[in-house]
């Protein structure tokens, strides 16, 4: 049975649609990356599923249930951890003390309960030597690590705390191939632990690496979901470049025809070069 | 290695250094002169008790994200809210004391809440509740009492229950010193050591971010707005008991010093980063400088433009000592 259920779900921001009859199922152990173009609604529905919107309408059913969430920790407390587009962790604080936010372990020191810094250390360097991160000191600033250790502490975290669906928006985006490689090993390893991980992304290789189940969004609607087998990258990457595209498209080819016919063919060339190179990039 | 890099990126280092430059300055220029003798040292610790009780509190709303302007007119108001019902009224002191500080957190509870529902910058707001807090006090001062000062205080305290935390000189230092000193550790204590601390780091940090993992950010924020009134009172009583009266301008520009003495301290402006024993440092820098002209045959109005100049130095410092803290590695 799946963890979480999105039945018929829209979202509006005034007179704007960001979501429109949106359905979504999450499974435990399972990729589910959620695929489409800037502002397609990627983040609004992780963050309806992450408890910090409310749908405008339709059903949010965890466990089979259907819930009303409120705010981001109810949705936390419920093992639905995510790391957010715009921001993962604060930069200036040290990597114990932001893997520990909002949820300090503390001690008694006579009749008050203080922040149990040793422990702290001990937990986060134990949780990130598992994953297979090496920090030389803890207690220095997630400012200094790198985009793709930052991803990586943040799932840890996630892990560490029980989680049993792992929202990622975008974690691989700002990331160089190398660490992105990282990230998306640790997405495998999230899964193999039983949970349902969803992925968000622009790029169709990273999705495909890791993916088990797929949807696509388009201007706040969906082209449906697949699993794997039913798909192929390049028809991932059709959809993804969306309708839309390619009708504009044919209507710039339509009007270039009728001004001048020999420049066809070379822009014809161009774009199946241009679309060979996204689904097999030279890396 | 290691361990000088950790010292190196304390947000209070510039600010050690600093002191110890500017003792090491008066000591030179001004130690035959009285600034190293007992008293000396005194005078300047009761200074920067001054500046210190309020920059302790001034850097955790810093610290949180947010200013607090209206400190400043809170000491005035305070000291005429203890003043007045004492010496025109005949009301014991003690209860016009738990009167004041009553009040104080309703004015920092007021103004936490409007920076948090309102998300207009709490510069603004707080700028307000200093014109509202400065102009009510004149207005209602006078009309009590017909002057813009209230004095005689000093018949009334005797014997007072309340008063004797706020008064006095145990170990030949001012009542002001030790609760500056307590404050200190206190304070850091909770930032530090405490997840209350933690989320007040996060709130200034990046508010956003801390909510999404259920920090109470605006509790945090709103409950550090009733801290920085409440040191403001503290002082407030502290000084009118002291002195035995207090005037409607009591405390103006006291909310720039505390600014100024948490940013020299490393505080950062933006919130996030830095410290309460760096913000004592800063008022400890603040204490010696004004007190290090007044015995230097310098004139003592200098100390303005002497107190720019280090703000300035500051600034660039803890910059740089910043940007290494994020490049370490
Ligand atoms: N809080 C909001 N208020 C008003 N409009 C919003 C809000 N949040 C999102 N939108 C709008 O909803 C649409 C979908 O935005 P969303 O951020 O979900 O897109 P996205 O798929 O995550 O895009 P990107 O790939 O750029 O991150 C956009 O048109 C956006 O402007
Ligand atoms: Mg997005």
């Amino acid at each position: 049975m799946a963890i979480i259920e999105l039945k018929d779900v829209t979202k509006s921001f005034g007179r704007v649609n960001a979501l429109r009859g949106i359905s979504i199922k999450i499974d435990a152990g399972e990729v589910h990356c959620l695929l489409g173009d800037n502002g397609a609604g990627k983040s609004t529905l992780i963050k309806i599923l992450s408890g910090v919107h409310k749908p405008t309408q339709g059903q949010y059913e965890f466990d089979g249930k259907p819930v009303e969430l409120s705010s981001p920790r109810e949705a936390l407390d419920m093992g639905i951890a995510t790391v957010f587009q715009d921001l993962a962790m604060l930069p200036l604080m040290s990597i114990t003390r932001n893997f520990f936010l909002g949820r300090e372990p503390k001690k008694a020191l006579g009749p008050v309960e203080v922040f149990d810094s040793g422990k702290a250390s001990k937990i986060t360097n134990e949780e990130l030597n598992k994953i297979g991160i090496e920090i030389r000191d803890p207690d220095q600033a997630v400012g200094t690590l790198s985009g793709g250790e930052r991803q990586a502490v943040a799932i840890a975290r996630a892990v560490y705390f029980g989680a049993r669906v792992l929202i990622l928006d975008e974690p691989t985006s700002a990331l160089g191939v190398k660490e992105a490689a990282v990230v998306l090993k640790y997405i495998v390893q999230a899964k193999t632990k039983g949970i349902g991980v969803i992925f968000i992304t622009h790029n169709v290789h990273h999705a495909w690496a890791v993916g088990d189940t797929f949807t696509v969004l388009n201007r706040g609607s969906s082209y449906g979901t697949f699993k794997k087998a039913e798909l192929t990258r390049e028809k991932l990457l059709q959809m993804m470049a969306g309708g839309e595209e390619l009708e504009e498209l044919a209507v710039e080819l339509d009007l270039i025809a009728k001004r001048d016919p020999s420049e066809v063919g070379k822009l014809e060339h161009r774009v199946a070069e241009e679309l060979d190179r996204e689904t097999h990039p030279k890396q | 290695m290691a361990a000088l890099r950790k010292v190196l990126v304390r947000p209070e280092l510039g600010a050690v250094t600093a002191a110890i430059g500017v003792f090491v300055f008066f000591a030179i220029v001004a130690g035959s002169r009285g600034f190293l003798t007992t008293q000396g040292t005194v005078n300047y610790l009761e200074v920067g008790a001054e500046h210190g009780i309020l920059a302790v509190s001034v850097a955790l709303l810093m610290i949180a994200g947010e200013f607090d302007l209206s400190i400043g007119s809170m000491i005035g108001a305070a000291g005429m809210i203890i003043a007045i019902p004492v010496t025109k009224f005949g009301w014991p002191p003690w209860l016009a004391i738990l009167v004041a500080f009553a009040f104080s957190l309703v004015v920092g509870y007021l103004n936490g809440w409007l920076v948090v529902r309102t998300r207009l910058p709490s510069f603004i707001i707080t700028l307000a509740s200093l014109y509202l807090l400065r102009g009510f006090t004149f207005g209602l001062t006078i009309a009590l009492l017909n002057y813009t000062r209230a004095s005689g205080m000093g018949a009334f305290l005797s014997g007072d229950p309340l008063v004797a935390i706020f008064s006095g000189a145990p170990l030949g230092l001012k009542i002001s010193i030790w609760w500056w000193a307590g404050l200190t550790l206190v304070l850091g204590w909770v930032l530090f050591r405490t997840p209350y601390g933690n989320w007040i780091f996060a709130a200034g940090g990046d508010a956003l971010a801390a909510r999404n993992v259920g920090v109470p950010v605006a509790r945090v924020k709103i409950s550090l707005f009733m801290l920085t009134a409440a040191t403001a009172t503290l002082l407030a009583t502290i000084q009118v008991i002291d002195t035995g009266s207090t005037d409607v301008l009591r405390g103006e520009l006291a909310e720039l010093e505390a600014i100024a003495a948490a940013v020299i301290g490393g505080n950062l402006l933006t919130g996030g980063y830095g410290s309460v024993l760096g913000a004592t440092v800063g008022a400890l820098i603040l204490g010696m400088v004004q007190q290090g002209i007044f015995y230097t045959n310098i004139d003592t109005n200098w100390y303005k433009a002497v107190l720019g100049a280090m703000l300035l130095a500051a600034v660039l410092l803890n910059n740089y000592l910043r940007y290494q803290a994020l490049r370490s590695r």
